[in-house]
């Protein structure tokens, strides 16, 4: 999970953004002071601004006990978090195995094809946000897809792309 | 008269909350005064949305139901008193073949109960063991009975469930930690997500249980944060159950003190192995830590620490409520009790069940499961996801129980088994696991965080068409290496997909290596795609697709190929509106 230990990089690998840090005080005082919380901190951070963005972690670890490197060791290992902003819509791809078994990978395709954009990535007008997920637990409903927490199951490429587009409509009126 | 909609992950997918909605709003037009409740997973997942009718004795189980089936149901059975026979799949009188072959502990009132209203729990009995043991049994007596039952660890390894906790027991200190794995990551397994969102109370019964028999006040659920339902049934639960005092302090006047959390996980697959978890919990990478000392003598915050996961203790309450000798006399010898096994792939009814141990996997697939989908050939059953193994047809006899399934190279794991018919390449399944280990891989061993890359290349070598028939020695030898060097269970195991598809499937690998052939049909680099003239019609749908230009014809006359240009992206097979491009 280890992605590169080189400081350049690492810099490039956050949105550096002005954002307002007064929002993390109650989330500090609620678990500034327990012990192992961080994951908890780190949570709640990207619950507030929908990514963790470098001002947050430096702020975090200046008010917290938690190194720079600790905080990104932990923002980087597990894959709940992201240094990046994401769009309106969050599109989790489960690639388990029984949606590997069933054509995940067609649909995965499909998605890829209408919107433009590869996993990992965020549509240009900030709408969609592409992600694959290990396992969403859906598995007799293979292939399955998740959207702002709503399971979508049995799904084609066509249906797929379908959905989508209806979110786009519907977002629009 | 009450109505249950199916209302789990599974349940809402399928479109459950439109049918409760159709339902809710069907009975308040015609004055019913019926209660509408939602509930967790029966199993049944391939025939959601599922809506049970009570009437009396009798229950009535409605499959594939829409909003206008709802409505129609509320008109007919409610109203009228008429049943719906088109659309029940079937009675309490004549239960089908996927409940009759069950046997339900674990998943006894999942799809039963209310799981977010603690009375439907208390009235079925819930509770009773808790202020069974708490009020007339010593903690040395809660252990032996789960000595008798034979319980062991459902997630994977199969480890005792009394020996952890009595060696929780004996170890000194009086700060003691429970701590719930629900950290279902094993693609293919949701047996865990069924009991949390359909049963809460049952889990956390089985925990405080568990804190009461080994000296524990304190017990955290590690949940995975891909369970966002879950994780919300049991904060409603833990927050019912503290109001009625099987939470707490002074627990129904017993004097025993436990209090319940939940710990959010952040998406790692290697926390399910119980010292990746503790450090995750501890606010940590989760890196497995070396053993001994074991959790159960250094474990959260290096306290005693018993770990088990959610079918493990959602088993105690019914072990203790029916007595150990009653679990200990379903299943085998060594094996005892029931096992979830969470059905998937490519399987007719797919979904979970629960079936007493030592049956063999041909009566789960064929006789519960309905066999495979639009009737193909069985090629392969996967049990026990990553760390699991691929089984073939001639093993499909194989009693499931942990003795049996471990001769075979595979394990019962947590769980999950996904079907596997003649379109799936065996080469390609390894390959997604591989992937699967390797991304999952913390980087603390060498073995497992280069050797399971190494072997993810060889597999990739192998289904672009380039392999060698000594990449199989190697692959072999790379596998054997990472099981033995790795430190934790998710290393020890990676290999295992590899090392039973050599052995069962090897003939896969050779067509694969010498006739650079996919048999399935899934390995692109392997593939020719060819017009089929006949067929071909001229619509140039396919060369207009086609990203490389590779396909020449004009219009209403057939297209071709050109073999040299072609990447094998399949874009024309899957545009073409005729079938005239083949394989």
């Amino acid at each position: 999970m280890c992605n590169n230990c080189k400081s350049e990089e690492m810099v490039n690998n956050f949105k550096d953004e002005a954002i307002d840090t007064s929002l993390l005080k109650p989330v500090l005082e609620k678990y500034g002071k327990v012990k192992g919380s961080l994951i908890n901190i780190l949570q709640a951070t990207q619950d507030i601004y929908g990514y963790l963005p470098l001002q947050a972690l430096n702020y975090i670890s200046d008010n917290t006990d938690n190194k720079k490197s600790v905080i990104y060791g932990v923002a980087t290992f597990y894959t709940q978090f992201r240094l990046k902003p994401i769009g309106k819509y969050l599109i989790l791809q489960c690639q388990g195995t029984a949606c590997h078994v069933n054509g995940s990978k067609e649909v995965s395709q499909a998605l890829r094809e209408e919107l433009k954009i590869l996993p990992g990535e965020t549509t240009q007008d900030g709408m969609f946000t592409l992600e694959d997920v290990s396992c969403l637990g859906c598995c007799s409903l293979a292939p399955v897809m998740m959207i702002n927490g709503e399971a979508y199951g049995n799904l084609t490429p066509a249906e797929a792309v379908n959905i989508i587009r209806n979110i786009r409509k519907e977002d629009v009126a | 008269m009450k109505v249950l909609v199916g209302l789990g992950s599974c349940g809402i997918a399928a479109g459950g909350r439109k049918v409760l909605e159709s339902i809710n709003d069907a009975v308040a037009q015609n004055n019913l005064n019926i209660s509408v409740e939602p509930t967790g997973c029966v199993g049944m997942c391939f025939h959601e949305p599922l809506v049970d009718v009570i009437d009396g004795d009798k229950k009535y189980t409605y499959g594939h139901v829409n909003a206008e089936i709802a409505k129609k149901i509320v008109e007919n059975h409610l109203v009228n008193g008429q049943p719906l026979t088109e659309y029940i799949i079937y009675t309490s009188e004549e239960p089908d073949a996927y409940v009759k072959n069950q046997l339900k502990v674990a998943l006894e009132n999942c799809g039963q109960i209310n799981p977010e209203d603690i009375d439907d729990y208390l009235e079925i009995g819930g509770y009773g063991a808790l202020e069974k043991v708490l009020k007339s049994m010593t903690q040395e007596e809660v252990i032996e009975e789960m000595k008798i039952s034979g319980l062991r660890g459902r997630g994977g390894a199969g480890f005792p469930t009394w020996f952890k906790w009595d060696a929780a027991l004996k170890a000194n200190g009086t700060e003691k930690y429970v701590v719930c794995n629900a950290d279902e990551g094993d693609p293919g397994a949701f047996m865990d997500r069924s009991v949390l969102e359909g049963d809460p109370h049952k889990l956390i019964e089985g925990m405080i249980i568990c804190g009461y028999a080994m000296g524990s006040h304190h017990g955290v659920i590690y949940c995975r944060a891909e369970y966002p339902l879950a994780i919300k049934r049991l904060n409603i639960a833990i927050e019912q159950a503290t109001k009625r005092n099987y939470l707490g302090d002074n627990i129904l006047g017993t004097g025993f003190n436990f209090d319940l959390r939940i710990k959010m996980g952040a998406g790692a697959f290697v926390c399910g192995e119980e010292t990746a978890l503790i450090e995750s919990l501890e606010g940590k990478r989760g890196m497995p830590r070396l053993k001994p000392p074991f959790p159960a003598q250094s474990g959260y915050w290096r306290k005693p620490t018993n770990i088990n996961n959610v079918e493990t203790f959602a088993n105690v309450s019914w072990i203790i409520s029916h007595g150990p000798e009653k679990f200990a006399a379903i299943g085998t010898e060594k094996s005892k009790g029931t096992k979830v096994f969470a059905l998937s792939g490519k399987i007719k009814l797919g979904g979970l069940a629960e079936i007493p141990m030592g049956v063999t996997l041909r009566d789960v697939i064929f006789g519960i499961g309905g066999g495979i989908k639009g009737d193909k050939k069985f090629k392969a059953v996967q049990l026990g996801g990553p760390s699991g193994g691929c089984l073939p047809e001639s093993l499909l006899d194989t009693p499931v129980t942990y003795e049996d399934l471990s001769k075979t190279g595979a394990i019962v794991g947590s769980g999950g088994m996904v079907v596997m018919d003649e379109t799936t390449c065996i080469v390609d399944v390894t390959k997604f696991f591989l992937q699967f280990t390797c991304n999952e891989s913390c980087g603390k061993c060498t073995y497992c965080r280069i050797g399971t890359k190494r072997m993810l290349q060889i597999l990739e070598k192998i289904t672009e068409g380039n392999g060698t028939m000594e990449d199989l020695d190697e692959l072999e030898a790379l596998a054997l290496s990472v099981k033995d060097a790795s430190l934790c269970g998710l290393g020890q195991t990676a290999p295992n997909p590899v090392l039973t598809s050599l052995k069962y499937f090897r003939d896969e690998y050779i067509a694969h290596i010498v006739d650079k052939k996919c048999p399935a049909k899934k390995c692109t680099a392997l593939l020719t795609y060819k017009i089929n003239t006949e067929k071909c019609t001229g619509c140039t749908l396919c060369a207009r697709k086609c990203p490389v230009q590779a396909i020449d014809g004009s219009v209403k006359k057939p297209h071709v190929i050109n073999q040299d240009k072609c990447i094998k992206c399949g874009n024309c097979y899957t545009a073409c509106k005729f079938g005239a491009v083949e394989l």
